[in-house]
């Protein structure tokens, strides 16, 4: 789009058709306790200072870090061909489309990406995509709400703070009763779970891995969940079904998670991607855009946006959802980037995150003073306990050229000593060494 | 257009049947007629307190999703299953085959807002116009 600026003539001039004088006039409804005093922008820098001191700003960053950090979202490689495809003009725009079914291009696109999510998660409809895995989760969380007429929302506290922290944002307005349920030796404690079921339950909220990098098979709580008629609802990572047991074979209701491990670089604050996908019986409780395949009047196959009367333009206040963006570019991202994989390809890069992790744990157990937490199997990211405060020794080994890992007192109480390190496919085994002797030499001092 | 003489009906174009304590519902002939291809009905849950007037269910066409209002107060005693597998007997019989839902009603008094056949032929030829 160019930039059009606005002269003083312009301005005048619009004023004068609206019928103000002043821009200060125009905006005189505004209480001037809400008025900025300032933008503290400086009056006419050079697009050269400018560029400048942004650069030294940005120099502040630790950028070079070999990261081991994830809590969420992870450090993939990402190949060329995924960017130089989206790249593509006919692709290169975030939104939806206004007149989607004359977009054929974009929505076998989202087909695409849809039948991929499908196919990862085990189940059977996915939508084309939302905002991120927090927003993916509350949207679960209100399908449940709807669909079972019920308010009580159990949720594991195995599940990313981040999410539930989102989840109650959402919800404080509104009359929804959470039960956290406490993790026992890093997993769900199911002798809990069992006891706050019951007929009043929504959706039982469960994450796998969970936030502490442990695995667990969650089909016994999932019968139980649907005994009492609720619904069973899991964040996963995409990245680690190329191994695990999926949702859908565990019997789950609804699957969300965050789509970044898949051909999204990482960024602070996003773009990143929420997936969806749930039981063909929900699907007219799911939020957000849905492409189907069909026939034209020709009998030649297309692709048009399906199921449009739950959606707000349609449907107005008994929408199903507020949210009716998408995130299409980056869900397009996660279509190129698994199709490029492939399905041998994702089995093989799983298979490189659990092996590089598994390596990390036996060089990890090997140091003095260091436990390495193995009451559950993990997928790329597992937690230790140090003999010291995790946060101080994160600090020291930025010095050395690491990002180590998310210390767990930031999120659980009385986890100060506890440190959450994910390994995936771009460390080296060199990298694993060196990181290990840095903790060695960090932890002596 | 079909109105048959022997139901009540509302300004929102729900019609019902009364059978003792208890009333069918369902939309009638000119409400199916305007919505076009019925795809879908969300029926009320049984056993659900509905309240006169008030969103009871929804029933989604090609083109539009439309809420049903509760004709009268009361509580639902049973839905018609084969709607989910066949919408289209909206369609097709939107006063046998087609019906809503059976409730029990609670305030007989509520039945004076309804109309009769008569009363809804002439208030449907007026929204024609």
């Amino acid at each position: 789009m160019s930039f059009i600026p606005h002269t003083k003539e312009d301005i005048k001039e619009m004023l004068e058709v609206i019928g103000v004088k002043s821009i200060d006039e125009l905006f005189s409804d505004i209480p001037k306790a809400l008025k900025p005093q300032s933008f503290n922008i400086p009056y006419g820098k050079s697009e050269f200072q400018v560029t400048q001191a942004l650069h030294n700003l940005s120099l502040k960053n630790s950028t070079g870090l070999v990261n081991f950090v994830g809590a969420g979202f992870y450090d993939h490689f990402i190949p060329a061909s995924v960017d130089a495809i989206v790249s593509r003009s006919e692709f290169y725009t975030a939104y939806t489309p206004y007149q989607p079914e004359c977009s054929q291009g974009w929505l076998q696109a989202i087909y695409e990406y849809q039948s991929i999510i499908c196919q990862l998660t085990g189940l059977d409809v996915s939508n084309a995509s939302l905002y991120d895995g927090g927003t993916a989760l509350f949207e679960a969380m209100m399908m449940a709400i709807r669909q079972t007429g019920r308010n009580k929302i159990i949720i594991d506290s195995g599940v990313n703070l981040i999410y539930r922290t989102m989840l109650y944002t959402y919800t404080s307005n509104l009359s929804v009763e959470f039960v956290e349920i406490p993790v026992v030796h890093g997993q769900s404690s199911r002798g809990e779970l069992f006891k706050c079921v019951d007929d009043k339950t929504a959706a039982v909220i469960l994450q796998n891995p969970n936030f502490f990098g442990a695995i667990d098979d969650y089909g016994d709580v999932v019968s139980r969940v649907h005994k009492f008629g609720a619904l069973a609802i899991a964040s996963v990572y995409p990245v680690s079904l190329g191994m695990l047991k999926t949702p859908g074979e565990m019997g789950f209701d609804i699957a969300t998670g965050e789509g970044q491990s898949l051909g999204i670089p990482l960024s602070f604050g996003g773009p990143y991607l929420g997936f969806m996908s749930v039981r063909k019986e929900l699907v007219r409780q799911m939020p957000g855009r849905i492409v189907g395949a069909t026939v034209d009047s020709d009998g030649k196959k297309g692709f048009v946006l399906t199921l449009q009367t739950r959606e707000q333009h349609i449907r107005r206040q008994h929408a199903t959802s507020n949210i009716c963006s998408n995130e299409a570019l980056c869900a397009l991202r996660a279509a190129v980037f698994v199709s490029l994989l492939g399905k041998d390809g994702l089995k093989e890069l799983a298979e490189h995150n659990y092996q590089k992790a598994e390596f990390a744990k036996e060089q990890l157990a090997c140091l003095q003073g260091v436990e390495v937490k193995r009451s559950s199997p993990t997928f790329n990211e597992f937690t230790i306990l140090l003999p010291r405060n995790a946060d101080k020794v994160v600090q020291q080994m930025i010095e050395k050229g690491f990002a180590c890992g998310f210390p767990l007192g930031r999120f659980y109480k009385g986890m100060d000593n506890y440190l959450l390190i994910a390994v995936t496919e771009k460390r080296t085994q060199e990298e694993i060494l060196k990181f290990v002797a840095s903790l060695k030499e960090v932890l002596a001092c | 257009m079909n109105i048959p003489k022997n139901l009540l009906y509302t300004k929102d174009h729900e019609w019902v049947r009364v059978e003792g304590k208890n009333a069918y519902v369902g939309i009638t002939d000119y409400a199916q007629g305007s919505l076009g291809d019925i795809t879908f009905a969300e029926l009320p849950k049984i056993d659900a307190v509905l309240v006169q007037a008030k969103h009871c269910a929804t029933v989604e066409s090609v083109k539009a999703a439309s809420e049903v209002y509760a004709p009268l107060s009361g509580k639902v005693l049973s839905v018609n299953v084969e709607l989910s597998a066949h919408p289209e007997l909206i369609n097709q019989q939107p006063y046998q085959q087609g019906y809503f839902f059976l409730m029990e009603f609670s305030n007989d008094s509520e039945r004076s807002v309804l109309m009769d056949a008569a009363s809804y032929e002439s208030y449907v030829e007026g929204i024609s116009k």
